[in-house]
């Protein structure tokens, strides 16, 4: 018969317990019941404030489709275990169920720490713990000016940037004389709290809170001990958290004398049937508070009562690096100095608001703890130093100074021992990166796929790229990046060579640059570059012999030689006069007609000199080209929107129309795509596009970096709540960025995949400005937007240009390979053999 | 070599843009010629502008470039490249194709026949 497990809580680490216990296939052999007490099952609490971004739980959701129901888990959300009886081996629910076990796994989590001063428990009061009191504070913040967070940690402050972008007045409230006083001394502390004003945070340090009585102007009134007084509307508590550990209590398991149900190396509680895990359980005296120390216990039970494997549980480090945005705070090890004779060194620029610590012992050999605020780029080589207790360079102080010769200290990652924590999100040592790397995996995008290094917190990313590089010259790969035999350049090279020699033409860069004749790759890229930088006619002379396939004729070549028409129907709004014109075109030249998945029309079966004829009409009639052929701007994809559905928040298709239009025909490194949703219904699919737009009550949320295709991608939230200037402000930089730096024929979804720092490095230069290039990204657009020209329309005005469509150059007859046949009711190319009849039979 | 009565007239020069290609019907077949050019010296090559592995006649719209000491066309259909002098497939060595002698005469264009 098989095991009865019973697993009770259904938060991350729970769900991680679960999760290893599939993957080690030994999941059938047990018949598992999961009680979670929260209304839905596992969540991300880590990414917990993401829920305001979109407002909506599945966003957070971990458990991937079909998981409970393909590996037979009963899951029983909603219901929480009350009791469990040990001579019976039974629990009992609130819901009245009693069921027997044979193992136990507690995953019950903490609960946060409300202090119980008089009127803690008055209306709108909360704490930040779960998607319910998140949608709690929320409505309470409807009718409210002012709120106030209790508890100035890392939670506290993540809440406080929650509330503040609600629209309220925040103010922090913090018992100790620093924030966030567990991670960081009294310098950094002073720093952070200048930076959290500086977000519009009023911070009150050394505050003991005695009671909250009716305010006269808000809601309530916090009565402090030092005689000060604040009013506010709301308050939210995040004064600490506390196991959960009732249960263990009841069952009368081993309990810490300040909390925690008491555990083994392998999970175990006093009874070995019971096994803790995650927050609720206390391991060697203390209690840990992050999800990385929960997942090795998960894994460590789970090995231990399947008998696959053989990880334990031996602590965890408790270092952090805060996840605001707009505030940079980390912490390592013994940021206090508390080890005995220790020695500090620490560095203090007011200026730019930096201050960085570093702990060593007394030999100066070890780095023992650390704490950056304002700049935190050594993290990760700080941490690696304490985790792999490193020997340290001879001057420790080196390691945090700022280098003014631009040397600066790099640590070599050949120094890492090979099982070095490098992502501890995710629990990948160097090891794992290494072997991934010798397997194939030579991109960070590639190794975040492999290993899943990088995809959690994002912090490590820049190790591991410094990993990933070293490891490629190890191995011996001379990463050449040349962009092609012609030019020892990569595509970013080329790109600024032309910029700043303020070269015109192919022939002039290769004279220059290059070597050879150029070749179908070189010569592509070069004229994708010069259209982008000065934008001139794409079939100029010198510039028409460098166009692809499907620039060269300015359509799509299909798989006969024939090609595909294709105007532009911005944001996919068309009148019944136009769409009338289109279907005449159509059966004047007997083209065969769809809709494509871009909300457009295309026309097929063009014949080459047929085409500036087909071009002529469409332009009388109103259209221009939809550069369906180019790398550039494809459509902008637009839901409906306010003017019609009942949801719409904005006028989703007139702010398609207009970007459609502002970007039409930019070249870049690969084709863009767009979409504008008017609310979060997202009916227009923006979030797999290259920037697409979620409208909102106060404006627009922009995504970028999304990707449907071979390898689909979801976008990344880039920036919410933005108003339209700002968000096309945001949209130049960011096209303009990414034809600057990506390579040839990279989307933007792996551009981004590969960028080292990542969404918030992307932040920091388009939004922060932090390359100080903006100015110059927004100007470039402004020339580009300023010198469209349709290219058609250009082209059928030229007689010279309108004879290279001719398919001879002596001879007015067509080619007789193209041959279509009909079918529902349309042309399509003849097969080979339908070709060779037809021929034959003419 | 061919004597001069084999030569036939094909267009003016300027009707090739320099470093493209454009196909001529010479006795019912298609011929893709090109005209490569660097500093201002022209070299005219001449090929079959049947692509043999899309099957569509369309290897005088490819791009011309060269690799390593050869000169070549890629397709614009699946990127297969031709050599110039040879019509040799440098991807797939079994496959050859046709070519023509071309020259300029008095800034015509002409091909041996
Ligand atoms: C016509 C259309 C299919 C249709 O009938 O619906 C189409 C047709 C082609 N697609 Fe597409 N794609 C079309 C919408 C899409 C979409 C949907 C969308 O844009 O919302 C996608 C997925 C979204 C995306 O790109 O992220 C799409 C993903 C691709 C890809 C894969 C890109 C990727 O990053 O993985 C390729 C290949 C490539 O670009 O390298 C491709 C390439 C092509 C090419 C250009 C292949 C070629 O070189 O011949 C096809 C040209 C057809 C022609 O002659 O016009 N097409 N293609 C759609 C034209 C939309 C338009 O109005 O412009
Ligand atoms: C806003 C926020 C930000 C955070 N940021 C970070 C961060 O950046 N980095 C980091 O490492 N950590 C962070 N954390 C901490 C992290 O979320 C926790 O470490 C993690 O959630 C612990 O997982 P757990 O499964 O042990 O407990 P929990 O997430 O608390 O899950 C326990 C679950 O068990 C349920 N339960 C309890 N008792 C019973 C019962 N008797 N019967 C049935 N169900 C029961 C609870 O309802 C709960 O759903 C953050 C936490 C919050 C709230
Ligand atoms: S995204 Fe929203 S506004 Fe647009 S059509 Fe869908 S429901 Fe309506
Ligand atoms: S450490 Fe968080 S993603 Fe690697």
């Amino acid at each position: 018969m098989s095991t009865r497990l019973i697993v009770i809580g259904n938060g991350p680490v729970g769900h991680k317990f679960l999760e290893t216990l599939v993957e080690s296939g030994a999941a059938g052999d047990y018949e598992i019941t999961v009680f979670g007490a929260e209304p839905r099952p596992a969540y991300d609490r880590v990414h917990l404030t993401a829920w305001f971004e979109t407002r909506n739980a599945d966003d957070l959701n971990m458990v991937s489709e079909g998981f409970y129901e393909d590996n037979n888990i009963l899951i029983r959300n909603h219901e929480k275990v009350v009791a469990i009886d040990r001579a019976n081996k039974t629990i009992s629910s609130d819901r009245g169920l009693t069921t027997s076990y044979d193992k136990i796994i507690l995953a019950t989590g903490s609960f946060p720490f409300v202090p119980p001063v008089p009127g803690h428990d008055r209306d709108n009061t909360f704490v930040y713990r779960t998607i319910e009191d998140l949608e709690a504070i929320t409505a309470a913040s409807k009718h409210a000016r002012v709120g106030t967070v209790v508890g100035g940690g890392l939670l506290g402050l993540e809440a406080a940037k929650a509330i503040k972008d609600l629209g309220l007045k925040t103010h922090v409230v913090e018992f100790a004389p620093r924030l966030m006083a567990v991670q960081v001394d009294d310098g950094g502390g002073a720093m952070l709290r200048g930076k959290i004003e500086q977000l519009g945070v009023s911070v009150h340090t050394g505050k003991n809170t005695q009671q909250i009585i009716d305010g006269e102007n808000a809601a309530h009134k916090m009565c402090f001990a030092d005689g000060e007084e604040l009013e506010t509307d709301l308050i939210v508590f995040s004064a600490g958290i506390r196991p959960q550990d009732e249960l263990g209590q009841q069952a009368e398991l081993t309990i810490g004398e300040r909390g925690g149900i008491v555990i083994n190396d392998h999970c175990q509680t006093s009874d070995p049937d019971i096994y803790a895990i995650g927050e609720a359980a206390l391991w060697g005296g203390r209690i840990f508070g992050m999800i990385a120390p929960g997942n090795n216990m998960a894994v460590a039970a789970a090995d231990h009562i399947t008998q696959t494997g053989e990880s334990t549980f031996s602590g965890a480090d408790m270092s952090s690096k805060l996840k605001l945005m707009g505030v940079d705070v980390a912490s390592v090890g013994d940021a206090h100095g508390n080890t005995p004779d220790s020695l500090s060194y620490s560095y203090i620029n007011q200026v730019d608001g930096v201050y960085k610590k570093i702990v060593v012992d007394k030999d100066r050999k070890h780095l023992l703890g650390a704490v950056l605020v304002g700049d935190t780029g050594d993290y990760s080589n700080l941490l690696q130093f304490a985790l792999n207790k490193m020997d340290l360079p001879e001057q420790p102080d080196s390691m945090i100074l700022p280098s003014i010769d631009g040397g600066g200290f790099a640590m070599g990652v050949d120094a890492l021992p090979d099982d070095a924590v490098i992502c501890s999100c995710n629990n990948v040592t160097k090891a794992d990166v290494v072997s991934a790397v010798a397997a194939g995996s030579v991109t960070l995008g590639d190794l975040k796929d492999t290993t899943k290094a990088a995809t959690g917190c994002g912090g490590c990313a820049a190790l591991t790229t410094q990993l990933l590089n070293s490891e490629l010259t190890n191995l011996g790969y001379e990463v050449n990046t040349d962009l092609c035999e012609h030019f020892p350049y990569t595509r970013q090279d080329l790109y600024n060579i032309i910029r700043i020699e303020k070269i015109k033409s192919f022939e002039e860069l290769l004279e220059k640059h290059g070597t050879g004749h150029g070749c179908d790759i070189c010569k592509p890229t070069t004229a994708s570059i010069l259209a982008t930088c000065w934008n001139d006619h794409i079939l100029e002379d010198k510039h028409h012999v460098l166009q692809d396939t499907n620039d060269y004729f300015m359509a799509n070549m299909q798989k006969d030689g024939t090609y595909s028409v294709v105007p532009r129907v911005a944001g996919g709004e068309i009148t019944p006069d136009k769409l009338i014109v289109l279907g005449q075109v159509a059966k004047k030249y007997d083209l065969y007609t769809k809709i494509t998945g871009g909300q457009r029309v295309d026309l097929f079966g063009a014949r080459g000199e047929q085409l500036p004829v087909i071009w002529r009409e469409l332009i009388d009639a109103g259209f221009e080209s939809g550069h369906a052929y180019g790398k550039s701007l494809r459509t902008v994809k637009s839901c409906v929107g306010s003017t019609w559905c009942r949801y719409g928040v904005q006028d989703s298709v007139g702010a398609a129309i207009q970007i459609e239009n502002r970007y039409k025909g930019l070249r870049s490194p690969h084709k863009l795509k767009m979409a504008v949703s008017g609310c979060t219904r997202e009916c227009a699919e923006a979030q797999c596009k290259d920037v697409g737009i979620i409208a909102t009550e106060n404006g627009f949320n922009m995504y970028v970096c999304g990707n449907g295709g071979m390898k689909p991608r979801h976008a990344d939230l880039f920036a919410t709540d933005l108003d339209y200037d700002t968000l096309i402000k945001y949209i130049d930089r960011f096209f303009m960025f990414y034809i600057r730096t990506a390579d040839r024929l990279q989307r933007t979804s792996v551009w981004m995949d590969n960028m080292e720092g990542g969404l918030e490095y992307l932040q920091s230069v388009i939004i922060e400005d932090k390359l100080g290039i903006c100015a110059e990204l927004e100007s470039e657009m402004a020339h580009v937007v300023g010198t469209y020209q349709c290219e058609w329309k250009t082209t059928i005005e030229d007689p010279e240009k309108v004879k290279r469509f001719d398919h001879f150059v002596n001879s007015d007859e067509n080619d007789s390979n193209v041959v279509f046949v009909k079918e529902r009711q349309q042309i399509r190319p003849a097969s080979e053999d339908e070709r060779k009849d037809l021929i034959a039979t003419a | 070599m061919s004597t001069e009565n084999n030569w036939k007239e094909i267009c003016h020069i300027d009707a090739i843009v320099p470093n493209a290609g454009r196909c001529a019907l010479v006795e019912g077949e298609q011929v893709a010629i090109f005209r490569v050019s660097k500093s201002g010296n022209d070299e005219l090559y001449a090929i079959h502008n049947h692509d043999p592995f899309s099957k569509a006649n369309v290897l005088s719209r490819g791009i011309v470039g060269s690799l390593s000491e050869r000169v070549v066309v890629a397709s614009p259909i699946y990127k297969q490249h031709f050599c110039l002098q040879t019509g040799e497939c440098l991807e797939d060595e079994a496959t050859q194709l046709k070519t023509w002698q071309v020259r300029v005469e008095n800034n015509m264009v002409q091909l041996s026949a």
